[in-house]
């Protein structure tokens, strides 16, 4: 078993040397250097492990860079660390929960780390994901996680999948590991992990963040805790489901949140939690104004749960097969709700409206009032589509933020994307009974990106 | 009458002025978290459009999760429970971001 996981590290290795040495820059040189002393290493040790027994489990250099951990009393000293070096963690998702897991988890001396994740590192994801950094923007965020880990720890193997996770390819990957992190931002995704670890009987440590707040739990602990159809029986609406994207998130708070899961994670691997002890918890992290932490006692496995209950219908093969479609079953927000005619391109809206100096039309940002204020278009004014709602389409409302508005305006609706916009564009049309009203394609960020780049996007 | 405090977390504070803690005081012999969850329906959302956020055919909303004195309601015989003075209700959001 040891010698099998060390040729594996070996050969993981001199693969990775070759891709180095196709890079000629200094840097590159560098490491592989120092990867060619580690696989010397790891012949040696190799070599040793097939003859003579070893005097220690490990190196003297894995004793002094683990030792400030293994002299923490509870965690087992050399048998604990040995289990760490044993254990091979999934973690899906290498963003906001998955930065702060990984370099952890591989500190820590996790022998096998796997990473999921088929994105690419954007601007945008910095100021939460710092595992990744400027330089790599464009890149798999997988290997950008792998590059960083690799130089914290050459002991870890680290292996990346730069794929979506989905019914036919999870249970593949998920057999090469004994734990499973949910690191993802979808619900799709965590009924997905939940009920591939339950049918491989794997624990799971799952958490989330939104703002700046956090959920943390464990499911399907030992297969006989609750899984996250246990808690969730039913997926929750598409439009009650907010992402970072448009809700936003503190870099600090979710990333506490991901901290916690790897405390989680090392209690897990070095047998603190037992099936004794365990009680099935929800810890709910909050950031702001104080911060608090609080730990719910939650419901244990549930007899009618469709995937851990008594007659489960989530099994391998409808999982496998696509009988269980997640889409379908966690739904998604139907925003086409306008025709062609009542769309216009950023593009048309350029030449016929923005450049119209005698401004005989509406423009109507639906974006939310703090999203506004950081850039908008100049003369334009900003209703979210809940604010219009809340007016249940009486026009005295409407006239009290935009006085000029009447049922023969000319309206041109925008936000950030291009969903909301068409949703607002049937408000006004249907409720507010305004006839001449348009939605532009893409929003805001489409008339940034190709007619005015100047304005800040964010 | 009994008295308690509701709390709203993971977001649904913001139908409900965002305030998170709220005293609440209820009239009646045995009050149940389902009248609970009715009085606040009735007298603490004050935007109607805002009720699909907290209800759904006339329970709580998949994905959100009630908690007695910081246990799972379903440990506490869910919306039959009968609220005695000083407990704390909770009302939190699953989050989906990571
Ligand atoms: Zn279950």
């Amino acid at each position: 078993m040891k010698k099998k996981i060390k040729s594996r590290k070996v050969k993981s290795l001199i693969e990775s040397a070759i891709v180095y040495a196709m890079d000629a820059s200094e840097d590159f040189r560098k490491e592989l250097i120092a990867l060619k002393l580690e696989n010397a290493k790891l012949r040696k040790e190799l070599d040793e492990s097939r003859g003579l027994e070893k005097e220690f489990p490990m190196s003297l250099e894995e004793y002094r860079r683990y030792g400030r951990q293994m002299i923490v009393e509870g965690t087992g000293g050399v048998e604990g660390q040995v289990k760490l070096r044993n254990a091979r963690i999934l973690v899906v998702g290498a963003g906001g929960l998955g930065c702060p897991v990984l370099p952890y988890l591989a500190g820590a001396g996790v022998g096998q780390i796997g990473i999921v994740d088929n994105d690419v590192v954007d601007t945008s994801n910095l100021h939460r994901q710092v595992l990744h950094d400027s330089t790599k923007v464009g890149m798999l965020k997988c290997e950008s996680a792998k590059q960083v880990l690799n130089k914290l720890n050459p002991h870890v193997t680290v292996v990346t999948y730069p794929l979506r996770l989905d019914g036919s390819n999870a249970f593949e990957i998920f057999q090469g590991y004994d734990y499973v992190l949910d690191c993802t931002d979808t619900p799709l995704a965590r009924y997905l992990i939940s009920d591939v670890a339950v049918n491989l009987g794997m624990t799971v440590v799952s958490a989330s963040g939104l703002g700046t707040e956090g959920q943390l739990t464990i499911l399907n602990f030992c297969n006989v805790g609750p899984c996250y159809r246990c808690f969730y029986p039913k997926p929750p609406s598409p439009n009650a489901v907010s992402s970072c994207q448009e809700g936003g998130v503190i870099g600090p708070c979710i990333g506490l949140v991901g901290t916690m899961m790897a405390v989680e994670t090392l209690k897990l691997i070095l047998g603190i939690y037992t099936a004794k002890n365990f009680q099935p918890f929800l810890k709910a992290y909050s950031g702001f104004p104080d911060q608090t932490l609080r730990t719910f006692k939650m419901r244990g496995r549930q007899d009618s749960c469709e995937c851990s209950g008594k007659n489960p219908t989530v099994t391998r093969e409808a999982i496998e097969s696509g009988e269980i479609n997640y889409s379908v079953f966690c739904g998604s927000r139907d925003y086409n709700v306008c025709t062609p005619e009542e769309r216009i391109t950023v593009k048309n809206y350029e030449e016929k409206y923005h450049n119209d100096k005698l401004r005989g039309h509406i423009l109507l940002d639906v974006r939310p009032h703090h999203h506004y204020g950081i850039s908008h278009v100049p003369e334009s004014y900003n209703l979210t589509v809940k604010e219009l709602k809340d007016m249940e389409g009486e026009l005295t409302k409407l006239k009290d933020e935009i006085p000029d508005i009447g049922i023969d305006s000319e309206v041109i609706v925008m936000c950030r994307y291009g969903n909301d916009s068409q949703l607002a564009t049937r408000l006004l049309k249907d409720k507010f009974g305004i006839s001449n009203v348009k939605d532009v394609k893409g929003g805001f960020f489409k008339y940034i990106d190709e007619i005015n780049p100047r304005l800040p996007k964010y | 009458m009994v008295k308690v405090k509701v709390e709203f977390m993971g977001g649904l504070d913001v139908i409900f002025n965002k305030q998170r803690m709220h005293q609440v005081l209820i009239d009646g012999g045995e009050v149940t978290i389902k009248d609970l969850i009715d009085y606040i329906v009735a007298e603490m959302i004050s935007n109607k459009n805002d009720i699909g956020v907290f209800v759904e055919n006339g329970t709580i909303r998949p994905g959100i999760l009630t908690l007695i004195n910081d246990a799972d309601w379903e440990l506490e015989g869910g919306e039959e429970y009968v609220l005695e003075d000083g407990d704390i209700i909770s009302f939190t959001s699953t989050l989906h971001g990571g």
